[in-house]
């Protein structure tokens, strides 16, 4: 249940820095955010820090390298909560 | 045979009004745009009014993506997107196709210095260690070239895409380097215009200067006064102007209004020699800028029927048009008009240019001279060169053919651009 509304949460963070092309429902948990949701590469990095600031979470520089979908997002978002 | 160049759109984000009708308006009524700042008197300033363009946070969300608004904190870029825009759609423009730039449009957008509260922000955060929270914007922000690069892109521009910088003469440098552009076939539109930010960290070096009036912050409407015995200094402001230019081809093709023709202009530098300094002008410099304008522009002298000068409110106003009288080699009754909107808006700095050659094209297309305001005491060495009714203090009906536009800068360089009512 926890993991379900972090994923929510996390589409809510990712749904601004959609072009105008893709929308809220085109994103699955297989979701590649620069090759599928064509998300600019720049803005991946204001993603992490918004995902830093809402889960209260740091991500070191190879979670945000190893951060290339959603799932990949999810993996490092529980990972961090659950060692707080 | 060399196209003519013509002004098809013109966009205002001033203190005295961030649309054309209240900008224009204000400059009819001089009602003015400079305001009282409890910021500045918090930080102890010695002046603490200044031009700010008054715009609510809605307004903004019509020129700005949601995700451009995200952690933006650049004054200065949002005057220009938004004078800059609104120039675009003026000219009865578009933006370009989503798959393929517009390469006959380009934009030459110039400034001082860009999101100096960025900036400040973006030192905070460096300061603490923090640099890996900076975020994806404090480059294209702060970044001098970040207003041009923004307009680009808003537009589509396929042509060149630049920021020019030359202190308080940028905005009308830049009207002649899109002029020259247009002029030497290398594109059919310029996006032209300049902005500045607001705020203590880009004025405070001024104060410091001691250059800024410090008598009338209780009065902040009466405290710029240009061309009077009692300026005491320039009240600083802040903004953005644009002005489209167009080949007159391409215009007439599209069937565009035209609210003026740019007959010519020059730009020059009085290399910081003979009485010129990094803050005082090379009074020979100004005057073989103005000259060698009239000469590029293919006028004479006596073709000049008004004067839209620099003319800050410090005490070198008297030099000014000493330069202009001597350049123009008129005096007395046969002076041309002459006024200085920055009475009404302040001193715009790197936006100045555009913001005042925005409202001398108005003038063409109001058939007015708008009034000068705050001179109860014209210098009397002003009046010696010039008679009283050449220096109108109320808005006078008058349907000019042409008028001289100057901007000077820090740098001693200089910058005169001519305008004249468009006759096919």
């Amino acid at each position: 249940m926890k993991e379900e509304n972090y994923y929510q949460q996390l589409k809510g963070i990712v749904q601004p820095y959609l072009p105008e092309d893709v929308s809220v429902e085109d994103i699955s948990p297989d979701s590649h955010f620069i090759n599928e949701l064509n998300i600019n590469s720049a803005n991946l990095v204001d993603i992490v820090l918004d995902v830093e600031d809402a889960f209260e979470i740091t991500l070191e520089n190879e979670d945000m390298d190893q951060m290339q979908t959603v799932n990949d997002a999810m993996v490092i978002i529980n990972k961090k909560r659950s060692s707080k | 045979m060399q196209d003519r160049v013509v002004v098809t759109g013109l966009g205002i984000c001033a203190p005295n009004g961030v649309t054309l009708d209240d900008f224009t308006n204000s400059l009819k009524e001089g009602s003015s745009g400079i305001s009282f700042q409890q910021q500045l008197r918090d930080l102890n300033f010695g002046c603490q009014v200044a031009g700010v363009p008054n715009i609510k946070s809605e307004y903004i969300n019509n020129y700005f993506t949601s995700l451009q608004l995200r952690g933006l904190n650049a004054s200065g870029l949002v005057y220009g997107v938004i004078a800059g825009t609104d120039a675009w759609t003026d000219a009865g423009l578009t933006k370009a196709r989503e798959d393929e730039p517009d390469w006959d449009s380009g934009v030459i957008f110039g400034t001082g210095i860009l999101g100096v509260d960025k900036f400040r922000e973006s030192i905070h955060l460096v300061d603490a260690g923090n640099t890996r929270r900076l975020g994806s914007t404090s480059v294209i922000q702060t970044m001098a070239s970040g207003i041009s690069a923004y307009l680009g892109g808003i537009l589509g521009s396929g042509n060149q895409v630049t920021t020019n910088s030359s202190a308080c003469t940028t905005g009308t440098e830049g009207v002649i380097m899109a002029y020259d552009r247009i002029r030497s076939g290398k594109a059919k539109r310029i996006l032209t215009g300049s902005c500045s930010d607001s705020g203590p960290y880009v004025w405070g070096g001024f104060d410091a200067m001691r250059i800024l009036p410090r008598k009338y912050n209780d009065t902040p409407s009466t405290a710029s006064r240009p061309l009077s015995a009692s300026a005491s200094g320039f009240v600083p402001g802040s903004g953005a102007g644009a002005l489209v230019l167009e080949s007159l081809t391409s215009a007439k093709q599209r069937g565009a209004k035209i609210y003026a023709e740019v007959l010519g202009g020059a730009v020059n530098s009085g290399g910081q020699r003979g009485g010129g300094s990094m803050t005082a002008p090379n009074s020979i410099s100004v005057q073989r800028c103005i000259k060698m304008a009239l000469k590029n522009s293919e006028i004479e002298s006596k073709d000049i029927e008004a004067i839209n000068g620099h003319l800050t409110a410090t005490g070198k106003d008297p030099v000014e048009v000493r330069n202009w009288s001597l350049a123009l080699q008129r005096s007395g009754l046969d002076f041309p008009y002459i006024n200085s909107f920055k009475g009404i808006m302040g001193h715009g700095l790197a936006a100045a240019g555009s913001m005042e050659c925005v409202g001398t094209v108005l003038q063409f297309k109001e058939e007015q001279i708008f009034g000068n305001v705050n001179i109860d005491d014209l210098h009397p060495e002003i009046e010696k060169l010039v008679d009283k009714s050449r220096i109108p203090v109320k808005t006078i009906n008058f349907r000019p053919n042409t008028i001289a536009k100057a901007s000077f800068g820090f740098g001693d360089v200089n910058a005169c651009v001519i305008f004249s009512n468009f006759k096919d």
